[in-house]
């Protein structure tokens, strides 16, 4: 009696069913892999904490090999910050506010080039160019500003040390932080813009008054994605820094970063020896790591995606 | 400092005392303005006064910049303090420096791309470096070429075609899951738990470090096969180190980015079309791949490519988990393989000849500026792609 509108088609539901649970499943996967990194990490990491032949559990000889890796990474991370943040700021300024409107698009373009040339040879530009350039200036440094800590010990006379990692870094993570900034300044309200400047504001004024109250938040957080990104680099460092000892002094040889640590030992690390847990656990650390600065960061932008157009 | 020229400025370009005397002539709008060639003059005088001093120290274009730099935004500042008020001279000071924070955001840029191109065309032009790759190259042949000017001999065949069948696998893996991940975002979740957990780890999941994700695709493979060999009896000597470990690390560093990016092509989907489609009595699947996806596919072929120009240039997990060796494997599932990246890389750390490394570093850098090209080449595919194949936004 059913007409046909109304009689179920059976081919149809069982194709909405399949379709709609592989969609599922693609998304569980998702979930699952990232909870399959920290499950096989931590398995594989299990011998650099525990090794029967040495009488059980050796955390404090793992703590002694980390820390000074953790401490040589936010170092690193901490010089790229503190010299990419500002100029990444400045730059989508300029993009957002004082490059001439028909161009702002392509000087975009030209900013996202950075992030398009690969880590390696961001590597290689800093072992071959860079440091080889800045023996002079840790010389300078070296003989003017020695009473600093930072700037005590032989200067390198190579030019491989991690303030020259750090230039390197923060060359890399610049984009990322210009790009989220410039895309949130560019959405600060209009109107706030122009009553300010009505007001008789100068341009710097304006921005002062109203663009940065309004980006504050993605400010942070785009300059913390770029420590994430600044904090798990891998190859850069590997090229550019010669690694030792972890020591104060940003401009000799010595310190070195996790990432760095990693790839440099991994290939020549035999399967299963403790040497290649020690690897996986400082990589887990390191995991760890990024996984809260990104989280913070992400945080951040949720609580403010209202207004905000940095997600 | 930009303001419109008026009469009297252009017939008196004289200086300010002359400027000041007229006052009573000129309108009170365009009284507190400094003449429009100043910037250009202090300029001109800052590159002129940088290069005396950065000579005094012995000349080089790094000190001569920051002269000019220095005086320029110092002399700027004090010329609009003196000559307008406090509050210009402000403005000015930070205009100038958001100009420098460009300036110097565009350096390190030409720096690379310069130390690239200058040694790495010439290692292009080295006959049969795309045609061949390093086998039988030996510390010997390098080191004639260097003391006895021999050609460089060797190539990146290899490499380009690991890194080609890995970043094909890769994409093989990932686009299937990024792509119904997004669908599922899109069209099926109504803002559930798992769909907000989902979007939160994705966003996650872009900043995990490429090295961790090498690092967990060799763990896992090594599980797989002893699981495996444990079931069958084969492959018990076998090592992960294989072709499709990489495609699997790489695979974990594209999903993120291919997810948001078709999220966000399939969001701007019009409502309407979906509604259409609905009202001729199409099923929610049929319509999502016979309507959204043909609407969406510029977008979704543009992120998938920009994810593609991502991976590609990765180095530390594919030297984790694939290894190098010197000639060339065409089998993703049996043996080492080298990658472009991981070439590179290789080439500079560890040179065919340690003590002649000239010729190592000149494949590096060709082989880097291949890359380079690869790379900037894919980005600009994309651009183009989701620029061309866009959906029209009117002509309903």
């Amino acid at each position: 009696m059913s007409s046909s509108l109304t009689q179920s088609d059976k081919r149809g539901v069982a194709g909405d069913r399949v379709f709609s649970a592989l969609t599922v499943t693609a998304g569980v996967i998702i979930l699952l892999t990232l909870t399959f990194v920290v499950l096989f990490l931590a398995a594989n990491s299990r011998g650099a904490v525990y090794q029967e032949d040495q009488g059980g559990w050796i955390v404090g000889a793992f703590f002694d090999y980390a820390y000074p890796l953790v401490i040589g990474t936010l170092i690193a991370s901490l010089i790229a910050l503190l010299l990419a943040a500002p100029v990444a700021v400045g730059v989508a300024l300029y993009i957002s506010h004082y490059a001439p409107p028909r161009w702002s698009k392509s000087i975009g373009y030209v900013i996202d080039l950075l992030a398009a040339i690969p880590s390696v040879v961001y590597g290689a530009w800093g072992m071959s160019f860079l440091g080889p350039e800045l023996i002079p200036v840790y010389n300078w440094l070296h003989e003017n500003l020695g009473f600093i800590p930072f700037f005590a010990g032989d200067p390198s006379q190579t030019g491989r040390t991690i303030f020259t990692a750090g230039i390197v870094l923060g060359v890399m993570i610049l984009p990322i932080i210009t790009s989220v900034c410039r895309e949130i300044f560019i959405q600060t309200p209009k109107l706030h813009e122009e009553a300010a400047l009505a007001l008789g504001a100068t341009r710097w004024e304006m921005i002062k008054m109203s663009v940065f109250p309004f980006a504050r938040a993605g400010i942070i957080s785009g300059i913390m994605l770029g420590l994430g990104r600044a904090l798990g680099e891998t190859m850069a460092v590997a090229l550019v820094l010669s690694p030792g000892m972890l020591t104060a002094s940003l401009i000799s040889n010595g310190n070195s970063t996790i990432p760095a640590e990693i790839a440099l030992g991994f290939p020549e690390a035999p399967p299963g020896s403790e040497r290649q847990a020690q690897l996986i656990a400082i990589g887990l650390v390191l995991f760890v790591i990024t996984l809260l600065v990104n989280m913070t960061a992400r945080w951040i932008v949720n609580r403010h995606k209202e207004f905000s157009g940095a997600n | 400092m930009t303001q419109t020229p008026t009469p009297t400025s252009v017939q008196s370009p004289a200086g300010p005392p002359q400027i000041s005397e007229r006052t009573s002539r000129r309108s009170s709008l365009t009284q507190n303005v400094l003449p429009s060639w100043l910037w250009m003059a202090l300029l001109g005088a800052a590159v002129v006064l940088g290069a005396a001093l950065s000579a005094l120290l012995g000349f080089n274009l790094a000190t001569w910049f920051i002269f000019t730099a220095v005086i320029y935004v110092v002399s700027s500042y004090i010329v609009t303090r003196t000559r307008v008020n406090k509050r210009r001279a402000t403005d000015a000071l930070w205009m100038n420096l958001i100009y420098l924070a460009f300036a110097l955001a565009i350096l390190p840029l030409i720096s690379v791309i310069w130390s690239v191109a200058s040694v790495g065309i010439q290692g292009l032009m080295a006959p049969g470096f795309l045609a061949s790759d390093m086998q039988g190259v030996t510390g010997l042949t390098d080191q004639s070429s260097q003391t006895e000017g021999a050609p460089v001999l060797g190539g990146i065949r290899h490499a380009m075609i690991g890194s080609l069948l890995i970043t094909i696998a890769a994409t093989v893996i990932s686009v299937p899951i990024g792509l119904m991940t997004s669908i599922y975002l899109v069209e099926y979740s109504r803002g559930g738990p798992l769909s907000r957990a989902i979007t939160f780890f994705v966003d996650v999941m872009t900043g995990i470090p490429s090295i961790v994700a090498g690092l967990f695709a060799g763990a896992a493979m090594a599980w797989f096969l002893s699981v495996f060999s444990g079931v069958t009896g084969l492959l018990s000597t076998q090592r992960s180190t294989l072709g499709i470990t990489a495609a699997i690390a790489l695979a974990v560093l594209m999903v993120p980015v291919v997810v948001r990016t078709t999220e966000e092509i399939l969001r701007v989907v019009p409502n309407e079309l979906r509604e259409a489609s609905y009202a001729l009595g199409v099923r929610k699947w049929r319509t999502i791949l016979k309507v959204v996806l043909p609407t969406a596919i510029s977008g979704i072929a543009s992120g998938v490519t920009l994810a593609i120009a991502r991976v590609i240039g990765e180095t530390a997990p594919i030297l984790v988990t694939a290894g190098f060796v010197v000639n060339t494997n065409w089998n993703l599932f049996q043996g080492w393989m080298t990658a472009l990246p991981v070439y590179i890389f290789r080439q500079f750390q560890n040179p065919t000849s340690p003590n002649f490394s000239d010729p190592s570093e000149q494949r590096a850098w060709a082989a880097a500026l291949v890359l380079i090209l690869i790379v900037m080449g894919l980005n600009l595919f994309a651009r183009l792609i989701a620029t061309l194949f866009a959906p029209k936004q009117t002509g309903r």
